[in-house]
């Protein structure tokens, strides 16, 4: 197997390429990806260091980090439904007030 | 070049391809469809790590759920594409600049790290075993669990409350323009 280093770099490369897309991009769909990547880069270096110490308690965490991540998605698709019939757009420029 | 690094090495370049794919595709359906390619590598990854039953979550609920509801919202609303815009011209040359120190900042830490040599203990079957996930959840972890449960429980009702009809939210109005 690779040293854990290895799969620390693609886990920071993979977290640098999401907070990449959430500030250059202004599509708020890819941005909520973006988010998703990040989530992931995240995950996997729990997975790895779970499997250096042999603790199990960080496989629990990204279990705990996959439910919370459906959620987060259920509200903010939904919310970006709701931005999207009184704005007519998914351009993040766009929603620049809080009243509907 | 070992066994190792030649499975670690391909999956890697594609996880790190399709990331870049996310980011620089037009339409986001690709986007989408990059991201779904991402997860499931990331999930032989977890395989390799000797975690099958998170490897299997992440495809059920990841690039299952998550993603069929992605590509349903853009099948919705998403297919548009954006106009340019110079609201903030300076935003993207600064995003870079930023990011690009952020993984310097990190290769200086990892790199640092990596003098020393890490060898993997031994894979044993309390790492690998479902059982031991399932007795982790519901002893050391239940109050977690029983949080989380709720949180979904208030995402389910509040995308509800989010998207319903807006006919019902503005009937009022609707009443005061047929007089």
């Amino acid at each position: 197997m690779v040293p854990l280093v290895y799969y620390l770099a693609l886990a920071v490369v993979m977290f640098v390429l999401g907070a990449l897309g959430v500030l250059i991009r202004r599509n708020v769909l890819v941005i909520f990806m973006a988010l998703e990547l990040m989530f992931n880069a995240a995950n996997l270096a729990f997975i790895a260091f779970s499997r250096y110490y042999q603790i199990i308690d960080g496989q629990l965490f990204v279990f705990f980090v996959m439910t919370v991540a459906a959620a987060e998605v259920a509200v903010g698709l939904a919310l970006i439904v709701a931005i999207f019939r009184t704005r007519n757009s998914l351009d993040v420029d766009v929603m620049n007030t809080l009243k509907g | 070049m070992s066994l190792g690094l030649m499975i670690f090495l391909p999956i890697a370049i594609i996880a790190v391809c399709s990331a870049i794919g996310l980011l620089a595709s037009r339409n986001t359906i690709y986007a989408a469809l990059f991201l779904i390619i991402n997860f499931v590598t990331i999930s032989i990854l977890y395989f390799i790590l000797g975690a099958p039953f998170i490897a299997l979550a992440q495809i059920t609920i990841y690039a299952g759920s998550i993603m069929v509801l992605f590509l349903f919202v853009i099948m919705l609303i998403g297919t548009e594409k954006l106009p340019r815009s110079n609201a903030l011209p300076w935003q993207k040359p600064a995003a870079i600049t930023l990011s690009s120190l952020l993984l310097i900042e990190c290769a200086v830490l990892i790199y640092k790290q990596a003098a020393k040599p890490t060898g993997w203990p031994e894979l044993t079957q309390y790492m690998t075993s479902p059982t031991e996930i399932g007795l982790g959840l519901f002893n050391q972890y239940l109050l977690p669990f029983e949080i989380t449960s709720i949180i979904l429980l208030v995402a389910v009702v509040g995308a509800i409350y989010l998207t319903r009809p807006e006919r019902i939210r503005k009937k009022p109005e609707n009443q005061r323009e047929e007089r």
